[in-house]
């Protein structure tokens, strides 16, 4: 495997192209080059050029809040979400390997934590409540993973998809403390003056509640993606890779696979812990009905659709659950279809969508790209060979 | 002064008018009558109203008709000229019953559709989730569907939400003060829904009748194995139970009893009784299996709305006309006139809000207006600036076959320890087309 | 005692009926090696034609021959069309084009048929045996619905133990290139084996229906506890499915009606029960002895 040895060859052109390319490409998409390094006008080292990219990453988030109107700021704080969940996600099941389709259940984890906090007297600060958040559901997270690192295949399926349905039906039970079937409201703290002054420097903008949300969401999507993209490519990384591909060689090797398995899911619980937090306060509730099998349904979704393994895929993959199902709607409605019939088309051009990519482009959307540039690269390399 | 004497006029004129032209008879009137673009989603010539309610999923089934008995209703209000010369153009959209959905749904609504005022957003979850969103952005958040008292009962929280139907916690009381007053010597069970809405049943009934209770049992939606609840409340020896649930539930706890041979009088509350609906249900098992053809036979519930199953009623006549005329596919049904209703309300509402509404002219007019409108709705509503409650009353009906007749007329109570007392208005009358003809309130 | 003897029937009747979907389900898996969530949406499908023919007059059983064939049309179908292409990808592919299909299906049922619940019927009566002087809960349907289950049953059990087809379908599933050495023609048995299993999906979803009512949307929750009743059994086991669906519907029966508000402890008892199991005997209570791993 060239992703064990060479942490530097990747294009790093985004945070998600730093990671480690996905298992199908590897056996698909053959040869990734190690000796060649190409000609890039990013810095070599790894911490740096992700520096880089994080600052990138802000300034670009800035101008698409900024010159997108208020609804599809709200749209992009509702992508932050997934994207941060997927993007935790992609990192367990991509690099090591594990399926998860309870991941919703994690992310109700931090969204109860979230509302609990926030619905105190005197709430703590916004930051401190989503690390709250995280530590819950990496706790969480830990519990489960010591069981999932015993399990394979169907069988943690099986056992993630029971998480997914039966850890939101303890908010019902607990009704007094967790606000059972209705759930708990909460109030997202206002906007710092900060903030506002910020804003109608940078645009003139109003700085609404929808855009500090918006804004809130994006800053966590960064670090997370930041944090997650420094991790799959450090020693950590590389050894979930190996206890991946190669089990019995890292074992030969002293790694401990349950122990890595365990903190695979760990780390994937934290990101679906803050990726809960910033749900609640976009949503502005934390109820059972949110946290539905849908949900971690969805997220294995935008990773595999996206490009399993690589967290640009999950970005896109993400995006593709919040801005398909209101474009199909639309679209229906202008076709002249009554509104709950365009309704209805919406998932089933999901379903559809979901087939057909899987067939066309089972690399994902990113491992697709990458594959053709890389045979093309290939072809052009060959035919300058030929011909020197 | 003028502004308000010429739309009186106006309305006045449109009532004389009929249908057909009475945007004829508003514009005639001069400057002080013309219609503007007076707040966000009017136009000169149209309104946008928005609404959430689950079109796909597991919570489909019978709310998804709720949408397209308003969206008849507007169709058919739009033809007889529509509101002051205004078509009211209703978009709806599909939440699935989940929270977060509705979150995103209701932003496009708002900010992207630009809806004047969201009308009947369905669910308890998922409407606490846009509560604070529609009021902090002044979305007037009109006749939400669910009984709640989340609603109503904090005006200055969220001054743009208003309540609709019966609260669970008032039916609950009118429930109990009923049992009481008839069966004092029932061992009354209670099958609740383990949600807000069982919960405000609960509480509810038992102001009244806590001493005659013997077993309180919960389902979770979604938990269609009701056996072991049933089972229980058979074995607490209750002979009245009372049934604070969702339809489905009603024929899954009539089949669940029919199984155990356990045959107490049945009490379903509004929600969960709709005969029509239960009882096609049932007796399509019966095809000469189910020995007793009709299972809610003899079965006790709640009114606040007329019936399809009470074809001589004026108002049910008047919404056949409409779903007949304006409507789509399938039958009339209960979740249709529900719909009904509460667009007729709302142009009650945008009548009273005057010629040029605005968001918060809308929610004075309501304020002001709101306790004296009539319609179908069967008693009048709590609306005032201390409470956004809806409709307070009730009537308590008994099922034969699959008609009701009453057995208890209208009653009246409010939540906390307020009295029951019963309603001495008469049935309103329905107006030409079925459209209302308030007055304008604001200025 | 009364109370207790209708809460352990209302379970044992519930529990086949995640035997039911569960059979399914390890008819698959052990065929193709897939986990199939469009199940349940297949099993809705032809229930609501099934559904369609009952109301135009047809008798349920013609109505119920019909909608077993169309469930193994449609289950070859999906497996020559769809399947087939991402078969050999990577494992979770196949989720997803599974997971894709479980929604198209579902929203194709909902603007075909509509979204209305429809009462399906049942052939036998709904009225519990009479014992001494109570009714029990137990009727002439549930009856018929433990009698189907356990009748396909035996036939999965025999049709793997007995039959050339049956051993070709499990070579075919465990190593194609093997089979294909071994004249096995793998293409066709992975066919047989979703059609397969589409009629026992089918069946289940009809045996589900009856005597209730049904939606686009009414398979959801088995899906779910049927998932896990194969799991807890080992995925590969017929006799496991359905001794995991028994434990399963108990459990949770006792659990609904005795521990106070137990209702809403009913999806975290099944994760309990599955974890418990699983930490246990990681492959499922029937696993057999090699290790298993996909």
């Amino acid at each position: 495997m060239s992703d064990l040895q060479s942490p530097t060859t990747d294009t790093a052109t985004a945070p998600g192209k730093a990671t480690s390319s996905p298992p199908t490409e590897a056996t698909a998409g053959g040869d990734q080059p190690t000796a060649t390094r190409r000609r890039s006008l990013l810095p070599s080292s790894t911490l740096l050029r992700h520096l880089l990219l994080l600052a990138l990453g802000a300034v670009a988030t800035v101008v698409i809040l900024e010159i997108t109107d208020p609804f599809t700021n709200s749209q992009l704080a509702t992508l932050s979400y997934y994207a941060i969940a997927a993007g935790g996600l992609t990192v367990l099941t991509g690099m090591n390997g594990q399926i998860s389709l309870g991941h919703g259940a994690l992310m109700a984890v931090g969204a109860y934590t979230t509302a609990l906090f926030l619905s105190a007297e005197e709430p703590p600060p916004l930051p401190l409540i989503l690390l709250a958040a995280i530590v819950v559901a990496t706790a969480v997270g830990a519990l489960v993973g010591v069981a999932a690192a015993r399990l394979h295949g169907p069988y943690l399926a099986g056992a993630t998809l029971a998480l997914a349905v039966g850890l939101p039906g303890l908010a019902i039970y607990f009704h007094d403390w967790l606000g059972g079937e209705q759930g708990m409201r909460v109030r997202a703290p206002r906007a710092p003056e900060a903030f506002d002054s910020f804003i109608s420097t940078v645009s003139g903008n109003s700085a609404t509640n929808t855009k500090w949300l918006a804004y809130v969401g994006a800053i966590c999507l960064l670090i997370t993606y930041f944090l997650l993209a420094n991790l799959v490519r450090s020693r950590v990384g590389r050894t979930w890779r190996a206890v991946r591909d190669q089990e019995v060689a890292a074992e030969l090797a002293g790694i401990n696979l349950g122990a890595w398995r365990v903190l695979a899911f760990t780390v994937s619980a934290a990101a679906a812990g803050l990726a809960g937090g910033v749900l609640a306060l976009v949503v502005r509730l934390a109820a059972p009905s949110g946290f539905t099998l849908v949900l971690s349904l969805s997220l294995l979704t935008a990773i595999v659709i996206g490009g399993l393994g690589s967290l640009l895929g999950a970005l896109l993959g993400s995006a593709l659950l919040v801005f398909l199902p209101p474009f199909v709607t639309d679209l229906g409605a202008g076709w002249g279809l009554d509104n709950t019939e365009a309704a209805q088309l919406a998932p089933f051009v999901y379903g559809v969508v979901l087939i057909v990519a899987m067939i066309f482009a089972p690399a994902g959307f990113i491992g697709t790209l990458r594959m053709r540039w890389l045979t093309s690269r290939a072809k052009r390399s060959a035919a300058r060979s030929s011909g020197g | 002064m003028t502004v308000i004497a010429a739309a009186t006029a106006a309305s006045t004129l449109a009532a004389c008018g009929g249908g057909g032209d009475d945007s004829g008879g508003g514009s005639g009137g001069g400057d002080s009558s013309a219609n503007e673009a007076s707040d966000i989603g009017i136009t000169e010539t149209s309104i946008k109203l928005g609404a959430h309610f689950p079109l796909t999923g597991v919570a489909a089934p019978g709310y998804s008709e709720i949408p397209t008995g308003a969206q008849a209703y507007f169709d058919c209000l739009n033809q007889a000229g529509g509101v002051n010369g205004r078509e009211i153009e209703y978009i709806y959209r599909d939440d699935a019953y989940n929270p977060s959905n509705t979150s995103q749904v209701v932003n496009q609504l708002v900010l992207e559709d630009e809806v004047f005022a969201i009308v009947g957003g369905l669910g308890t979850p998922t409407h606490s989730a846009v509560l604070d969103f529609l009021n902090s952005e002044g979305v007037p958040d009109l006749f939400v569907s669910s009984g709640s008292l989340l609603w109503g009962d904090d005006p200055e929280t969220n001054p743009y939400t208003f309540g609709w139907q019966t609260d669970y916690m008032s039916e609950g009381k009118i429930i109990g003060d009923y049992i009481a007053e008839n069966f004092p010597d029932a061992k009354v069970g209670l099958f609740l829904q383990d949600d807000d809405f069982g919960e405000d049943g609960e509480a509810g009934i038992r102001e009244y009748i806590d001493d005659q209770i013997v077993a309180a049992e919960r389902y979770t939606p979604g938990n269609t194995n009701v056996g072991p609840q049933i089972a229980a409340l058979q074995a607490a020896g209750a002979d009245f139970v009372v049934g604070f649930n969702v339809p489905s539930y009603t024929a899954l706890s009539q089949l669940t009893a029919l199984q155990l041979g356990y045959d107490p009088q049945w009490f379903y509350s509004n929600v969960g009784s709709d005969p029509t609906l239960v009882g096609n249900l049932l007796n399509n098992f019966s095809q000469g299996q189910v020995s007793d053809a009709s299972l809610l036979d003899g079965a006790l519930t709640t009114d606040y709305l007329p019936t399809v199953d009470e074809p001589d009623n004026p108002w049910v006549q008047e919404f056949q006309r409409i779903w007949d005329e304006c409507g789509g596919e399938g039958e009339l049904t209960n979740y249709r006139i529900y719909g009904m209703s509460q667009a007729y309300t709302t142009v009650q509402a945008l009548q009273a809000a005057g010629q040029n509404p605005t968001r918060d002219g809308l929610v004075e007019a309501i304020e002001t207006a709101g306790s004296e409108w009539e319609g179908p709705v069967l008693a009048p509503f709590r609306y005032s600036a201390d409470s956004h409650m809806g409709t307070a009353g009730m009537s308590i009906s008994r099922i034969t076959g699959t008609t009701t007749e009453q057995v208890e007329p209208v009653q009246l109570t409010d939540i906390g320890d307020a009295e029951i007392e019963s309603y001495d208005g008469e049935p309103a009358e329905v107006p030409e087309n079925g459209i209302p003809n308030e007055e304008s309130v604001v200025d | 005692m009364q109370q207790f003897i209708n809460v352990t029937l209302t379970g044992l009747t519930e529990g086949m009926v995640y035997a039911a979907f569960a059979l399914a389900l390890v008819l698959i898996w052990r065929s193709t090696r897939i986990v199939n969530f469009a199940q349940g949406s297949m099993a809705a499908a032809t229930a609501f034609i099934a559904l369609a023919l009952i109301q135009a007059g047809w008798s349920y059983w013609a109505a119920l021959v019909v909608a077993l064939v169309s469930g193994f049309v449609m289950g070859a179908v999906i497996e020559r069309v769809v399947v087939r292409r991402v078969e050999g990808g990577p494992e979770l592919n196949a989720v997803i084009v599974t997971l894709g299909l479980f929604v198209a299906i579902q929203a194709g049922i909902a603007i075909v048929f509509g979204s209305s619940f429809q009462s399906f019927p049942t052939p036998f009566g709904l009225q519990g045996f009479q014992v001494g002087d109570n009714r029990i809960a137990f009727t002439p349907t549930s009856l018929y619905v433990i009698g189907a289950v356990l009748v396909t049953m035996g036939l999965l059990v025999a049709l793997f133990r007995f039959t050339r087809v049956g051993l070709a379908m499990r070579a075919s599933a465990f190593g194609q290139e093997v089979a294909r050495l071994l004249g096995v023609r793998v293409g066709r048995m992975l066919t047989l084996g979703w059609g397969l299993a589409a009629v026992v999906g089918s069946l289940a979803g009809l045996l589900i229906a009856g005597g209730e009512f049904i939606y686009p949307a009414y398979m959801d929750s088995l899906i779910v506890f049927g998932f896990v009743a194969a799991v807890l059994g080992g995925l590969d086991s017929p006799i496991g499915a359905v001794v995991g669906g028994l434990i399963l519907g108990l459990a949770l029966s006792y659990v609904s009606g005795y521990v106070p508000r137990g209702s809403a402890l009913v999806n975290v008892s099944a994760l309990v029960i599955l974890m418990v199991v699983l930490l246990v005997r990681p492959g499922g209570l029937f696993a057999s002895s090699t290790a298993r791993r996909a």
